[in-house]
């Protein structure tokens, strides 16, 4: 599964914005995306990869998921785990 | 307008359900979190809560009738019986006519709840328990005092979240200073904790794993709890007339709403229902000398208290005492600003400041005198009580020494 695709897709319907105009370096933030979204998107990553991913909102700020490049990577890190295991 | 003081207080809550129990595990901050029982906890992964665990029903409540209250209702029931003895008060036909009762609660009766799904959908059962309806309806808690004690006045609930019993208190205050009430038992109850209830909490991604920090650098979320209080209310002059006990005296109550976030707090909101209790109590930022916070233990609800307190406060921030009660008592939702509340009345009528417990590391942005570990003796002439709910629902309440 492409990763980054993936999570573009579920980002792009969370902030509502088509999904074209979304590339790694797509800041959160700059797509209106606060805390409440990221628990949202946060879910709904887990539910389409079968993983669960280490976000607690009082320790990961937003800030830990500043782009799009890097939700994918911390995806990415957990998707790998479930692999190798 | 009436003045308006306390004279009874009961509790239902994970570290007893003595007044005396409940309060010297404040003053020597002993946690009441710890991890669950009673509960499946296989299919969760936070197995901490502050449960009520020396509490059964069948002590306090006719076997035969037990089945007609969930767990919020009996906690409440029991803890205005004890309010009710503490204060003295005797409820003659007259006076149960104008007696106010109003019970806060967030979420109901979530037992019965989930009970009634696990039948239905885990089970395939055909039919749910027929008083379902009336044990999880929200009002069921006010229902069952107002019964129990044969109270016949104004009698309803509030349901703000976490500011549910402040908002209680609150409003029954306002009722008994106006006249419209002589007498007032209030307060907030709260029994969510079920598998269901606590996947929910989970999906938040806020609860924390070892346990309450509040203030505390490196805390880590906040901690279910649950439980209840309730207070009775009474005109100062009434009280005097009947030589009843004071613990204090409710002097104002404020509230605001953010009208920002569902669920992040926001300064500005609760400055201004500090605000106002403070000009409802015709007092000034600088007779105030204790804060009971609300301080979850959530990164972003103690940083925003702290800038609160430091908008209303200004220099004299730096002379408040600043406790938060969740490091021992977790967060009772719905009971937790009527724990607090009784917290406040008895830190005035000791003049004590009861510790924020659990606390390791100091935090830049939470740079108040918050009493770390120890309780202090200190004068205190008034104090409030923040309550800061979900939904950006807030509510205050001032205290000041009987």
């Amino acid at each position: 599964m492409d990763v980054l695709y993936e999570v573009k897709q579920i980002i792009a319907k969370q902030a509502r914005v088509p999904v074209d105009q979304l590339t790694a370096d797509s800041r959160l933030e700059a797509l209106g995306i606060e805390s409440i979204d990221v628990i949202e998107i946060v879910f709904a990553i887990e539910e389409k990869f079968g993983v669960t991913l280490p976000f607690n909102a009082n320790e990961s700020a937003v800030a830990e998921f500043e782009t799009i490049g890097k939700v994918a990577d911390a995806v990415k890190a957990v998707v790998g785990e479930k692999a190798a295991s | 307008m009436n003045r308006v003081v306390i004279t009874g207080i009961g509790v239902v809550s994970p570290v007893g359900c003595g007044l005396n129990e409940f309060w010297s595990a404040l003053v020597d901050g002993r946690s009441g979190i710890r991890a669950i029982e009673n509960i499946p906890t296989e299919r969760l992964s936070t197995r901490i809560a502050a449960q009520v665990l020396d509490f059964d029903p069948n002590t306090h409540f006719e076997p035969r009738r037990v089945s007609q209250f969930d767990r919020f209702s009996q906690f409440a029931v029991v803890a205005a019986r004890a309010a009710v003895r503490d204060a003295g008060l005797e409820i003659d036909e007259e006076l149960a006519l104008e007696i106010a009762t109003i019970i806060g609660t967030g979420a109901g009766g979530h037992v019965t709840i989930d009970d009634s799904y696990l039948k239905l959908y885990g089970e395939n059962a055909a039919k749910v328990h027929p008083l379902t309806i009336p044990r999880m309806m929200v009002n069921a808690a006010a229902s069952q005092v107002s019964m129990d004690l044969g109270l016949k006045g104004p009698t309803f609930t509030t349901a703000t979240a976490c500011a549910s019993g402040t908002h209680a208190i609150g409003q029954a205050f306002h009722m008994v200073r106006l006249g419209q009430a002589p007498v007032a038992i209030a307060g907030g109850t709260e029994a969510s904790l079920t598998v269901g209830t606590l996947k929910a909490w989970e999906a938040l991604r806020i609860l924390s794993n070892d346990t309450c920090r509040p203030f505390s650098k490196n805390r880590s979320g906040l901690v279910l709890g649950e439980g209840a209080a309730i207070l009775v209310l009474e005109s100062r002059e009434r009280a005097v007339a009947r030589g009843a006990p004071i613990y204090a005296e409710l002097r104002g109550f404020g509230m605001s709403a953010d009208a920002v976030d569902l669920i992040s707090p926001d300064p500005d909101g609760a400055a201004r229902a500090i605000r106002s209790a403070l000009s409802d109590a015709r007092a000034n930022p600088e007779d105030v000398d204790y804060v009971n916070a609300h301080g979850t233990g959530t990164m972003l609800n103690d940083r925003t208290e702290t800038k609160a307190l430091r908008s209303v406060f200004g220099k004299h921030a730096d002379k408040l005492a600043v406790s938060s009660n969740k490091g021992v008592l977790a967060h009772g939702l719905g009971c937790a600003g009527a724990l607090e509340a009784a917290a406040t009345a008895l830190a005035l009528h000791s003049q004590i400041v009861p510790p924020t417990a659990n606390y390791e590391e100091k935090d830049p942005e939470c740079d108040l005198d918050v009493v770390p570990n120890v309780a202090r003796q200190t004068p205190i002439r008034s104090a409030i009580s923040n309550s800061f709910a979900f939904g950006g629902l807030n509510a205050v309440l001032v205290l000041g020494r009987a």
